[in-house]
C-alpha cells in the first residue's frame, strides 16, 4: 500500500521535474571572464544580461536560461566546459566563444551533439567552416579590412605599410587588405607582424617608419590599440606623413576615450561605433550604461546582444524546440535590426552579413567617439566569398 | 640604429627600476616574491586614478605611486611576508602566487579589466633630434630619471651607513645580528623600498608597457630574468642586466622577423645563466 | 649476504610494499570509471594533471631541480602526439610512443642546463626553454597552426575498439591507465637505489658525490625519464581533446603544475596525484560558481595554505588517517 503511494509519488516527482526541465531551455555561454580577454568575456556578459533584462526570460513559452561559464582562455578548458554543459545540463545552445581557438576547439561537439555554436566574439573567417552547426553574430577580419583597403586607395593611399598582430585574425586581416589593395592597383611596401604579446611597439614601428608608405594599416586586439597609438604618435609618424588606417580594433569603444587625443582623425573600419546614429542604438548604449556604471558598449558587447536575440527568435519560430537542426535551420537567414545596423545570417554560410562604416575618430560632446561618415552595406566575409 | 638603440635603453631602464626591488629582497632576505610585479601595478594604478579622478599632474604622481606602493609593501611585510622567512622556497612561490591572484582579481574586480592609459603633460610628448638622432621626449625622460635613480640607489647602498648595515644582512644575517645591526628593521625597511620602487617603475610604464588588472602576471617573468641574469648581490647586476636585455629584445625584434625577434630575450637568458649559473654580477659565496 | 646488507636490503623492501590506503586510492580511481557519465570529462582532466604532477615531482621531489618551464615537455608530447595523428596514424597509443620519446630526447638535450646553479638559476633556465619552445612553436603556424591551434586531429579508437565519446568515458579510462602505468614504474624505481641516490644527491650534493654516487649522470637521467612522462601527460591531453594550442606551452601551465605539487607535497609520489585532485576540482568547482571571482578565492586558498603550513595539513591528514585505519 505504502510503496505504491511512494511509487506514485515519485514517478510523479520524476515526470514534473522532466516537464519543468522541458520548459526550460538552456543556452551554455562560455566566455573568457579572467585573463587577457577578460574585458570581452564582461562586455558580452553585460550584453547577454542586458537583453533579457529587456526581453524577458520566457521565450515561446519557454523559460529561457542561460549558464555562464569562464573558459580563461584556455581552449582544451573551452572545451572540456562545452561537453560538460551539453552533456551534464543538456544545453540546447552552446554560446560565446572569445577567441579563435576555444571556437575552434568546440565545434566538434557542436557536430557531434548537433548543438548549435552561437559564436559572439571570435573573428576568424574559417571558424564557420569548422562545423556546420556554428552560426556566426560578431564579425570577421576579412569584412573590416577589405572595405578600408577600398576606401584608401580610392582616397589618395597609394603605399601601405601594413601592421598586424601575429596570429589568426591578424593574418586575416593582413591578407584581406593586401588582396584587395593589391587587386585595386595599390602597393604594399612590407607586412610587418607584431607577437601577440608584445609589450613594446617601438621595433615595429620604426621599421614601419624606415618604409616611409602613405599609410600604415594597422590591427591589433582590443586592449592593445591605445598603447599602439601613442607609441605610432609619440614616435612622431603622424607628422611624418604617414597616415594611420586600422580595423576599429585598435580605437575599441571600451578604451577609446581614456586613449587621450592622440586618437583624434585615427581612420578606421568596424562594424559598430557607440556613436551610430539610430533610436535602437541610442537606448542600447543608455540602458547599457546605466547597468554596467558608466561602461560604454563596444563591437563585442553587439556580438552578445544580436546572438541573443538570433536565440530567441530561433526559438519563436521553432515554437519552444529545442532540436538543433531546426534551429539551426531557423537562424539561417534570419534578418534583424541591431544597434549597429540592418545584419542578416547568410544561410549559406552562416557567418553574419553586416553593414561596414568608415569612421573618424572626433570628440563630441567633450568623449571621444568613432564617427560613421561612410558607410559599405551587406558586406558578406570576403575570404569565404571569394572561395566560391 | 642609434634610434633602436636609445629604444633600447630606454627599456632596460624601466625594467630597472621595475625589478631592482626584486633583486634586493631575493638577495637579502632569501624570499622568492613572485608578487613583486602587484606593487608595480599598484603605482600604475594609483597614477591612473589621481590623474583621472582628480587631475593630479603627472610628475607629482610619481612620487606618490612610490609612497602608495612603499606603504603596501610596509604593512604586507609587517603583517604577512614575515611569516614566511625562512620558510621553503616552495612555500614562499605558493604564498606569492597567492598573493598575486588575490591581487589580481581585487584589481579586476575594482577597477575593470580595461587596459588603462593616462595622458602625459605635453612638456613630454613628442620627439627631438639629440646629436643627430631621433629621440622620443618621454623616452629620454625616463633614461635620465631612472640613470638618476641607479646613481642614487648605488650611491646609497655604498655610501650611507644604512647601505652599509644592508650589505651586512645579505651577507650574513646571523652575523649581522649578533654586531647589533637591527635586521629586522632593515628588512623591512628594504622591503618597503624595493616595493615603492616598483610602485614607481609601475606608474612610469604605464605609458610604455600599459596598464590592466593582469599586469602581474603578464611581467613577472621579465622582472625574473632581470634578477637572475643580473645576480641578486647588488645593484650594478640588475642594471647592466635590464639593459642587456631591454637593448636585445629591442633590437631583436626590429633587426629579426617578429617570429625569431621573439626569442632573443629568451635565448640571452639560457646563455648567460650556462655560463655564468650566478647571474652576471655574482659573488662567489 | 653480510648482516648490513639484508637489513637495507629489508628496509628498501618494507619501503616497496603496498600499503592499504595506496590500494584503496587506485580502487576509488578505477571504480569511478563506472561512475554514471557527467563528471569523467573532469576526471580525465584530473588524471592528465596528475601524470604531469607525478613527472614534476620526479625532478623536484626527489632530485631537487625545481623547474618552472616544465611545460616545455608537456607541450613537446602534445604537439608530436597532435601532429602524428594529423599527418601520419590516428592511432592514440602510437602517438602516445612517438610524444614520450620526442619529449624524453628534449629532456636528455637541454638536461645539462640544469646541472649547475642555484634554485633560482634552474628556475630560469628551465622557464626560459619552455619560452623558447613557445615562441618556436608561434613562428612555425604551418606545423603547429600557430595561436589558432593546430586543427584537422581525428583520433582514432583506442586499441582499435573504443571510440573516443562525447562522455569522456573511454578518455577517463585511457588517461587513468596510462597514469597507473607509469605510476608503478616511478615507485618501482624510487623505491630502488636509484631513486635512493636521487634524494642523496637532493639532501646534500657534495656528499653524494664523496660517496661515489654518479651525480650529473643520475640528474641527466631523472630528467630524461620526467621529461618522458610529461610528454606522455601531454600526448594525452591532446589526444583526448583532440586539439593542441600553443596553451600547453605557456608558462601558465608550468605554474598550474608547480601549485598542484606543492599543495600535495613534493617527495612522496602520491603528492603529485593529491595535489592535482585538489587544485582542478577546486579550480572548477570555484569557477562554476563564481566565474568572475574565482581567481581571487584560489589566491586566498595559496597563502592560507602557505601561512599554515603544508606540514601542519599534511601532518594533521596523515595523523586523522592514522587514527581511522588504526579502528
Amino acid at each position: 500500500m505504502l510503496r505504491r503511494e511512494i511509487v506514485t509519488i515519485a514517478a510523479l516527482a520524476l515526470f514534473s521535474s522532466a516537464a519543468a526541465a522541458q520548459d526550460t531551455v538552456k543556452i551554455g555561454l562560455i566566455l573568457p571572464m579572467t585573463g587577457q580577454q577578460a574585458s570581452t568575456g564582461k562586455q558580452i556578459d553585460a550584453a547577454v544580461k542586458l537583453y533579457q533584462a529587456q526581453h524577458g526570460t520566457t521565450v515561446a513559452g519557454k523559460k529561457v536560461e542561460v549558464i555562464l561559464k569562464d573558459d580563461t582562455s584556455v581552449p582544451d578548458v573551452t572545451k572540456r566546459l562545452a561537453q560538460e554543459l551539453v552533456v551534464n545540463d543538456k544545453v540546447a545552445i552552446l554560446a560565446g566563444f572569445g577567441i579563435t581557438p576555444s571556437a575552434m576547439a568546440t565545434a566538434p561537439i557542436a557536430t557531434q551533439a548537433k548543438v548549435p555554436e552561437v559564436v559572439m566574439a571570435a573573428g576568424t573567417s574559417s571558424i564557420t567552416e569548422a562545423s556546420p552547426f556554428i552560426v556566426r553574430t560578431s564579425f570577421t577580419l576579412a569584412q573590416s579590412s577589405v572595405p578600408m583597403a577600398e576606401w584608401a586607395f580610392k582616397n589618395g593611399i597609394k603605399k601601405v605599410v601594413t601592421m598586424v598582430s601575429d596570429y589568426g585574425p591578424g593574418i586575416d586581416a593582413e591578407k584581406s587588405f593586401s588582396d584587395k589593395f593589391k587587386a585595386d592597383g595599390g602597393t604594399i611596401v612590407e607586412n610587418l607582424r607584431v607577437p601577440l604579446r608584445s609589450p613594446d611597439f617601438a621595433p615595429v614601428l620604426q621599421k614601419a617608419a624606415d618604409a616611409k608608405a602613405d599609410a600604415l594599416f594597422v590591427f591589433v586586439p582590443s586592449g592593445a590599440g591605445a598603447q599602439f597609438v601613442k607609441q605610432f604618435v609619440e614616435r612622431g609618424l603622424d607628422k611624418s606623413g604617414t597616415k594611420l588606417i586600422a580595423t576599429g580594433d585598435v580605437t575599441d569603444d571600451d578604451q577609446l576615450n581614456g586613449m587621450g587625443d592622440v586618437v583624434v582623425g585615427v581612420i578606421n573600419a568596424h562594424n559598430y561605433s557607440a556613436n551610430h546614429d539610430s533610436a535602437l542604438n541610442k537606448s542600447y548604449v543608455e540602458a547599457f550604461k546605466k547597468a554596467n556604471g558608466g561602461l560604454r558598449p563596444n563591437f563585442m558587447s553587439v556580438g552578445g546582444y544580436d546572438g541573443m536575440n538570433l536565440i530567441y527568435e530561433a526559438l519563436k519560430k521553432t515554437g519552444g524546440s529545442t532540436d538543433g537542426e531546426k534551429l539551426l535551420a531557423a537562424m539561417k537567414g534570419m534578418a534583424w535590426e541591431s544597434p549597429r545596423g540592418p545584419i542578416s545570417i547568410d544561410p549559406d554560410t552562416r557567418d553574419i552579413i553586416q553593414n561596414i562604416y568608415i569612421r573618424k575618430v572626433d570628440k563630441v560632446n567633450g568623449e571621444l567617439y568613432n564617427v560613421e561618415f561612410a558607410t559599405i552595406p551587406n558586406v558578406k566575409d570576403p575570404v569565404k566569398a571569394a572561395k566560391k | 640604429m642609434a634610434t633602436i638603440l636609445f629604444d633600447g635603453v630606454a627599456y632596460g631602464m624601466l625594467l630597472f627600476v621595475l625589478a631592482c626591488g626584486l633583486a634586493v629582497t631575493l638577495g637579502l632576505m632569501n624570499f622568492v616574491n613572485l608578487a613583486h610585479g602587484a606593487f608595480a601595478m599598484a603605482g600604475g594604478y594609483v597614477t591612473v586614478i589621481l590623474m583621472d579622478r582628480w587631475g593630479v599632474p603627472f610628475i607629482a604622481c610619481l612620487p606618490l605611486a612610490f609612497a602608495a606602493a612603499a606603504a603596501l609593501g610596509f604593512v604586507l611585510e609587517r603583517t604577512l611576508y614575515r611569516h614566511m622567512y625562512g620558510r621553503d622556497h616552495l612555500d614562499q612561490v605558493l604564498f606569492s602566487i597567492g598573493l598575486v591572484f588575490m591581487a589580481v582579481a581585487i584589481t579586476d574586480y575594482l577597477l575593470g579589466s580595461s587596459q588603462r592609459n593616462i595622458r602625459l603633460p605635453d612638456w613630454l610628448q613628442g620627439r627631438r633630434e639629440i646629436l643627430g638622432v631621433n629621440v622620443g621626449i618621454y623616452r629620454s625622460f625616463l633614461i635620465v630619471l631612472c640613470g638618476a635613480l641607479a646613481v642614487g640607489l648605488q650611491a646609497g647602498l655604498m655610501r650611507t651607513r644604512f647601505g652599509s648595515r644592508l650589505r651586512a644582512a645579505v651577507d650574513d644575517a646571523r652575523v649581522a645580528r649578533g654586531l647589533g645591526i637591527p635586521v629586522a628593521t632593515v628588512f623591512a625597511a628594504t622591503f618597503a623600498v624595493g616595493s615603492g620602487l616598483a610602485g614607481l617603475g609601475g606608474a612610469l610604464g604605464v605609458e610604455l608597457l600599459g596598464l590592466d588588472p593582469y599586469f602581474p602576471l603578464k611581467f613577472m617573468i621579465y622582472f625574473l630574468i632581470v634578477v637572475t641574469v643580473g645576480g641578486t648581490s647588488g645593484i650594478m647586476g640588475p642594471f647592466v642586466a635590464s639593459l642587456l636585455l631591454g637593448v636585445a629584445d629591442v633590437a631583436g625584434k626590429y633587426y629579426l622577423s617578429s617570429a625569431l625577434g621573439g626569442f632573443v630575450i629568451y635565448v640571452v637568458l639560457i646563455v648567460v645563466l650556462v655560463l655564468r649559473p650566478n647571474g652576471l654580477f655574482a659573488r662567489a659565496r | 649476504m653480510t648482516g648490513n646488507q639484508t637489513i637495507a636490503a629489508q628496509g628498501l623492501a618494507r619501503r616497496a610494499c603496498w600499503r592499504v590506503p595506496e590500494i584503496v586510492f587506485w580502487v576509488v580511481a578505477f571504480a569511478a570509471l563506472f561512475l554514471p557519465p557527467g563528471k569523467h570529462l573532469l576526471l580525465n582532466e584530473v588524471a592528465i594533471l596528475a601524470l604531469f604532477a607525478l613527472s614534476l615531482d620526479l625532478i623536484l621531489g626527489y632530485a631537487g631541480i625545481i623547474s618552472l618551464g616544465h611545460a616545455a615537455f608537456f607541450g613537446a608530447g602534445a604537439y608530436a602526439a597532435g601532429l602524428l595523428c594529423k599527418f601520419v596514424t590516428p592511432d592514440p597509443l602510437a602517438g602516445l610512443l612517438v610524444a614520450i620519446a620526442a619529449a624524453a630526447l628534449l629532456g636528455l638535450l637541454t638536461s645539462f642546463l640544469v646541472l649547475r646553479g642555484s634554485d633560482l638559476t634552474r628556475l630560469m633556465v628551465t622557464l626560459g626553454v619552455a619560452l623558447v619552445l613557445h615562441e618556436v612553436a608561434n613562428a612555425l603556424p604551418q606545423w603547429t597552426g600557430g595561436a589558432d591551434g593546430l586543427q584537422g586531429m581525428v583520433v582514432g579508437p583506442l586499441l582499435g575498439r573504443f571510440d573516443f565519446d562525447l562522455y569522456g568515458r573511454t578518455a577517463y579510462a585511457y588517461s587513468l591507465a596510462t597514469l597507473f602505468v607509469f605510476f608503478l614504474l616511478a615507485r618501482r624505481i624510487v623505491n630502488a637505489p636509484f631513486g635512493l641516490s636521487l634524494m642523496a644527491i637532493r639532501r646534500n650534493t657534495l656528499r653524494a658525490s664523496a660517496l661515489g654516487v654518479p651525480v650529473n649522470r643520475r640528474l641527466v637521467a631523472v630528467y630524461t625519464l620526467a621529461a618522458a612522462y610529461a610528454g606522455a601527460a601531454g600526448a594525452l591531453l591532446a589526444q583526448t581533446t583532440a586539439y593542441v594550442s600553443l596553451e600547453v606551452l605557456e608558462f601558465q601551465r608550468s605554474a598550474d603544475v608547480l601549485l598542484a605539487l606543492i599543495i600535495g607535497g613534493a617527495g612522496w609520489l602520491y603528492g603529485g596525484l593529491a595535489g592535482a585532485i585538489v587544485f582542478k576540482i577546486l579550480q572548477d568547482t570555484l569557477s562554476s560558481n563564481a566565474p568572475q571571482f574565482w581567481m581571487f578565492w584560489m589566491g586566498l586558498f595559496l597563502v592560507v595554505l602557505a601561512l599554515v603550513g603544508r606540514e601542519r595539513l599534511s601532518g594533521g591528514m596523515r595523523g586523522l588517517l592514522a587514527r581511522v585505519i588504526r579502528r
